[in-house]
């Protein structure tokens, strides 16, 4: 090869980068390993991490611990799940199209709505999909986000918002929930719609009906960005009559993995399907009279709209929505109900247990809240995370990774999952860190004095 | 296939029949063949203002989707409603029930930059 190229010998082939920067002699790498060798390698370092496995998790902030029975990843590992393509040709995909239309079927019972897509990459382009279709049909310019909304989703909505098509205004919190009064100021003929989230990000179940009748009264769609397990307890924000309501699926039957894969759902009004994002998946009949499912409506989609697309996503999140399928069918109404009163149950005695500790306050008050609440630590939240870390539990996800300002802020999440000695082990780690804590200041105190 | 002698036409294959100030709008029997069955349509609103050979519009048929071009500019002072439940009436009579809208001329001299229907019939020759 090198003749053919008329290079004289390998070393000709770097010449062009500077001797300095070349490595000189070998690689400073380990030697190679037998696989068996690896394998023990790697699961060491793997067992390093705090996984939910071995701790107790009280992490939530968009992502939850609930239960996932076996069955959803057997399936899931199916051949025909796990290596199909998109459903263009209808003959030859009707299982496929079949599961996807029992989980669009599903979404709209979980929402209130008419119409859901078969599903989006993530709950956060989701929020923002949904904002580009509420753009198109008011023609007006203006998102108004709830500061409630998840900090990751409002940052994915500016970034579709930074070619210009739209315009991001938020509005505060107050006590946990959207501000009333702050929102009513921002309302305008300019707002497409308010986005906001149930519940929201601090875990604070939103007055639903009140903000979508502000947002329509101004002439804006209201979308809701829901929890769906939270759907399975709260009134769904369609039966408010909301315009969109879209979420992230993985609490449904998705394991947390690192962030991801995730899965976003996508629920709107018959009037609105024409701008529907994403795939969508209709019944129909063959010439036979027999039923079959196909892709419909393909004419909002890129590959036959271009430019004119209602989205440039064109796709969906086909494994992961299929295991919300095969989650909600095992768990059927019943048991989402019961999952999601568990976790509430569970998550209101961790929070009045912890609210008892010396110190320690709930952060938004009396504010009615689901699975999740924001404590308030008499010291910083990282200090009471590191030891409680050492006692095998994830105590929480620090608020000041997104606010800067709120290191003594700890938002706590708990599922079904969470055993009463897990809850008992966490107010113990909190009494002993709050009183080390209170010792530390009283100290601190007399030595300044 | 029919190119009625009485209208003027875009090389975009829209109709236009002039009605005092006004004119009226369509899509030829022509396009509306070779689209097929057609399955929505997306009009302006009244009032809204049209710029000739700007897009107004979509057409959707099972698979493929046309932009709609304006063959003069003005107002828009109706839309034919009946299309949004029933926009099959396009292939049946792109003529006459078929119609999309009615628009308030702005300038007549832009008339003058369409087709007559021999034009038309001649474009299409390329076609056919």
């Amino acid at each position: 090869m090198l003749q053919k190229i008329g290079a004289p010998d390998a070393e000709a082939l770097w010449e062009a980068i500077p001797p300095e920067f070349r490595v000189r002699g070998p690689l400073p790498v380990d030697p190679p390993l037998a696989e068996y060798e690896i394998a023990r390698r790697f699961g060491r370092w793997a067992e390093e991490n705090a996984d939910a496995q071995h701790y107790a998790c009280f992490l939530g902030a968009g992502i939850y611990d609930h239960f996932i029975p076996a069955a959803v990843r057997s399936l899931l590992s199916r051949s025909e799940f796990a290596t199909a393509y998109t459903p263009y040709q209808p003959e030859v995909s009707q299982g496929t199209l079949q599961t996807i239309f029992e989980y669009q079927s599903m979404i709209c019972e979980l929402t209130g709505m008419e119409v859901a897509n078969a599903s989006m990459y993530d709950g956060a382009t989701a929020c923002a999909e949904a904002a580009h279709l509420a753009v198109g049909a008011t023609g007006r310019r203006v998102l108004l986000v709830s500061s409630g909304v998840h900090p990751h989703y409002r940052e994915v909505i500016r970034t579709y918002a930074s070619a210009g098509s739209f315009e991001v205004r938020e509005v505060p919190l107050e006590r946990g929930a959207t501000a009333m009064a702050a929102l009513q100021r921002a309302l305008s003929p300019e707002v497409a719609a308010f986005l906001w989230a149930q519940p929201n990000f601090e875990g604070v179940v939103e007055d639903g009906a009140a903000l979508t009748k502000a947002a329509q009264a101004a002439g804006g769609y209201s979308i809701a960005s829901a929890d769906p397990v939270a759907l399975a307890v709260l009134k769904p924000p369609g039966e408010d009559g909301a315009d969109i309501v879209v979420g992230e699926g993985q609490p449904l039957g998705v394991p947390m993995g690192y962030g991801g894969p995730l899965v976003g759902f996508f629920s709107i009004r018959k009037k609105d399907v024409r701008r529907l994002p994403g795939r969508l998946v209709g019944v129909t009949a063959d010439l036979e009279g027999r039923r079959g499912y196909v892709l419909t409506l393909q004419t909002r989609e890129q590959h036959i709209r271009r430019e004119r697309a209602t989205s440039n996503i064109c796709t969906n999140q086909g494994l992961m929505a299929l295991a919300n399928t095969i989650h909600m069918a095992l768990l059927g109404s019943q048991g989402l109900r019961e999952a999601a009163l568990q976790s509430m149950e569970k998550a209101h005695y961790l929070a009045s247990r912890a609210a008892q500790v010396p110190g320690v306050t709930l952060a938004n008050g009396e504010t009615p809240y689901f699975r999740e609440f924001v404590l308030r630590l008499p010291g910083p939240a990282a200090d009471f995370l590191k030891s409680a870390e050492k006692r095998r539990i994830l105590a929480g996800v620090p608020l000041e990774r997104f606010d800067r300002t709120r290191t003594k802020d700890l938002l706590v999440a708990a599922t079904e999952k969470r055993t009463r000695d897990e809850m008992d082990r966490y107010i113990e780690a909190l009494t002993d860190w709050a009183r080390a804590c209170s010792r530390a200041t009283v100290k601190e105190a007399a030595w300044q004095s | 296939m029919k190119v009625p002698p009485d209208l003027k036409y875009t090389k975009e294959h829209e109709w236009v029949r002039v009605r005092g100030q006004e004119a009226e709008v369509g899509i030829t029997d022509f396009a509306q063949g070779e689209l097929g069955d057609v399955v929505f349509v997306e009009l302006p609103a009244v009032g809204q203002k049209l710029t000739q050979m700007k897009s107004f519009g979509t057409i959707d048929a099972v698979k493929t989707v046309s932009d709609l071009f304006a063959p003069v500019s003005g107002e828009v002072t109706a839309i034919n409603a009946d299309l949004k439940n029933n926009p099959a009436l396009i292939n049946q009579s792109p003529y006459e029930k078929g119609w999309m809208v009615r628009v308030k001329i702005q300038s007549p001299d832009e008339l003058g930059k369409l087709l007559s229907a021999a034009d038309y019939e001649k474009a299409l020759g390329a076609h056919a």
